[in-house]
């Protein structure tokens, strides 16, 4: 326990003003611990990506036949895979496609259902009704059959892997802004904003989405775990990215499978690297969504 | 009601149409078909241009693609799917016992998931903000983290390190031997189940929470109710509608979308089917799983629409 100020100097101290930004992140803390540490895995996660070079003990695409599917030691903390291969090294690298086909396809995703979402909200009538017929064919479709067609398409390949899973995502996006946008066409400053002529576009883009944004971003945020899912899914049908990167969903297929018995570590840890990973994700959405959504705030 | 279930089922028609137009041309668009397929990655050295468009004359390949699809549609009216271009064999064959084996498996994964989710959702918004509430919170939320593929391999390791034994990898219809197949199914059942139970749970909880703030809530409070009873009979009744709706989507999309775990379990399901389908540009047999999945999912959500009207009164159809 401290003692209660007694000075001047004492007094200011203690009440120095913290920067506000710093102090909403106390708040989020604070009232929303969950969160917090649903952020402070996505930091992690973020941090790693970045530094992979920097902090992976090994190169991940580096085979050492000398130690092939080592268990775990103080060498090879996670142990090795069927080429030798560092498995922490290349869990530390596979960070680096996670938060790439998570973060792109999520921003793909998610911009373009939303542009959809507020377009058909706001021009509404038939246009409305034909965008909203259309998106229910997409529906109909279960999301990683899409996203397997769109692979079947395009191709394998990182770039071609952000773009299949994105395409399942844009028609949810386009309807839960939609619902939105329809009430916040009706708000008196899209009137003034029509009445002063601007264009669609103007109205549209500087008037209506920033008003939308909540639901995009509680969107988008859950779009980047489900798309770290998703890849690992494509990637572990071999639809995904390609050997030799290091990527999550790779890591678990093939070999992984192969020698489970004799090394489970393969196939193991890097599902735990997915899991936790989409776990900070959804963690730091849904409170993201609590703080967001006032039908949900705290009594 | 009869007008209203008649102007829903109308409806359906137009987004089905969609979905054969869409799933037509998107395999299409796939380069190769099932002529390449079969002669061109086999490794053999070469395979003269002229057999192959034999190939495709036999399959009508060669036909303009509005006749293809109209062909298609004639057939589906007559409720014929045609021969699988890749094996030859009608596709209702095909399908049969793997459309049975994958709807038994949804149906006990959506099984354990309701079980589950619903008392664990209501105890999670009951206790609002107390480590109960966290505690279910962080199993729903890893749930969902989980790829079920994965946790499905752990299972069959953890079985085969400590139990030394494997769960039987060959299907057996629940009719022939009731034993052997839940002793296969119950694993990937439990697998699938475990993210759809936390998909379930999460809604539960956010519904229920919306509802308890009501007056009508307080009310029954105010007059000394028992909190189980305004739970289960005011509460769980005004917040379950939208539980369903997600429960039987999951339903709807496991029955075809059950393609990365029913791999690692070796089920020769629907979804394997697709993969194959997808690897052979069999269009024929896509064109029928897709349509299948699709119509499963519209009726779903027809049934459920209904059934909305059925729980909750104040909802009338026009």
């Amino acid at each position: 326990m401290a003692a209660a100020p007694q000075t001047v100097e004492e007094l200011t101290r203690t009440r120095a003003p913290r920067a506000p930004w710093l102090s909403a992140v106390f708040d989020f803390i604070r009232e929303r611990p969950l969160g917090a540490v649903g952020a402070a895995i996505i930091l992690l996660t973020a941090v790693l990506a970045a530094t992979a070079g920097q902090i992976a003990p090994y190169d991940p695409l580096l085979n050492n036949y000398s130690a092939m599917l080592a268990p775990p030691s103080e060498h090879h903390w996670l142990g090795t895979d069927a080429y030798g291969r560092d498995v922490l090294s290349r869990i530390i690298f596979g960070s680096r496609t996670a938060m790439t086909v998570g973060l792109g396809a999520s921003i793909i995703g998610a911009t373009l259902g939303s542009l959809i979402g507020v377009f058909s909200a706001y021009f509404g009538g038939r246009v409305d009704l034909l965008v909203q017929r259309v998106m229910d064919v997409f529906f109909a479709f279960p999301v990683i059959i899409l996203a397997l067609a769109v692979v079947a398409i395009l191709g394998t390949g990182a770039g071609n892997v952000i773009l299949a899973i994105a395409t399942p995502m844009v028609p949810r996006c386009a309807r839960v802004v939609r619902s939105s946008a329809l009430s916040v066409r009706e708000m008196p400053y899209v009137d003034a904003a029509r009445a002063s002529g601007f264009r669609h576009t103007r109205i549209i883009l500087r008037h209506m989405l920033p008003n939308v944004m909540a639901p995009i971003l509680i969107m988008g945020t859950a779009f980047i775990g489900e798309a770290i899912l998703l890849e690992a899914s494509l990637s572990f049908l071999g639809l995904g990215v390609q050997e030799p990167t290091a990527a999550w969903g790779l890591m678990l297929r093939g070999a992984a499978v192969e020698f489970a018995e004799t090394a489970p570590w393969m196939a193991i840890f890097p599902g735990l690297a997915i899991s936790f990973a989409v776990f900070g994700f959804n963690l730091f959405g849904d409170s993201l969504r609590d703080a967001l959504d006032p039908k949900l705030r705290t009594r | 009601m009869g007008y209203y279930i008649f102007k829903r089922l109308l409806a359906m028609i137009p987004t089905m149409l969609g979905v054969a137009v869409l799933i037509f041309i998107l395999l299409r668009v796939i380069p190769g078909d099932v002529v390449e397929a079969r002669y061109l990655t086999q490794g053999s050295a070469y395979v003269s241009q002229d057999l192959m468009n034999i190939e495709r004359k036999k399959l009508g390949l060669d036909q303009p693609l509005w006749k293809q699809f109209t062909g298609w549609m004639t057939g589906l009216a007559h409720l014929d799917f045609g021969l699988s271009m890749w094996t030859g064999s009608p596709i209702t064959e095909e399908i049969k016992l793997r459309f049975v084996l994958s709807l038994q498996l949804a149906l006990m994964a959506s099984t354990i998931a309701t079980t589950l989710a619903i008392p664990l959702g209501i105890l999670a918004a009951f206790k609002q903000d107390t480590w109960v509430d966290y505690a279910v919170r962080v199993f729903s939320i890893a749930g969902l983290a989980t790829p079920s593929f994965w946790l499905g391999s752990l299972m069959i390791l953890a079985m085969l390190i400590v139990f030394h034994w494997v769960p039987p990898m060959v299907f057996t219809p629940l009719w022939v031997n009731p034993w052997d197949n839940l002793a296969q199914l119950i694993w990937p059942a439990l697998a699938v189940g475990y993210r759809y139970c936390a998909v379930g749970t999460r809604m539960m909880r956010s519904t229920m929470l919306e509802v308890l703030r009501e007056d009508y809530i307080r009310t029954a409070r105010a007059k000394g109710l028992k909190m189980k009873l305004i739970l289960t009979r005011h509460a769980l009744k005004n917040a379950i509608l939208p539980v369903l709706t997600v429960i039987s989507t999951e339903f709807a999309f496991l029955l075809g979308g059950l393609v990365v775990t029913e791999q690692v379990f070796n089920l020769n399901g629907l979804g394997m089917l697709f993969v194959e389908g997808i690897s052979h540009r069999d269009y024929t047999m896509i064109q029928a799983l897709v349509l299948l999945v699709a119509t499963t999912f519209l009726a779903v959500n027809f049934v459920v629409d209904i059934a909305y009207g059925w729980i909750d009164p104040r909802i009338r159809y026009r």
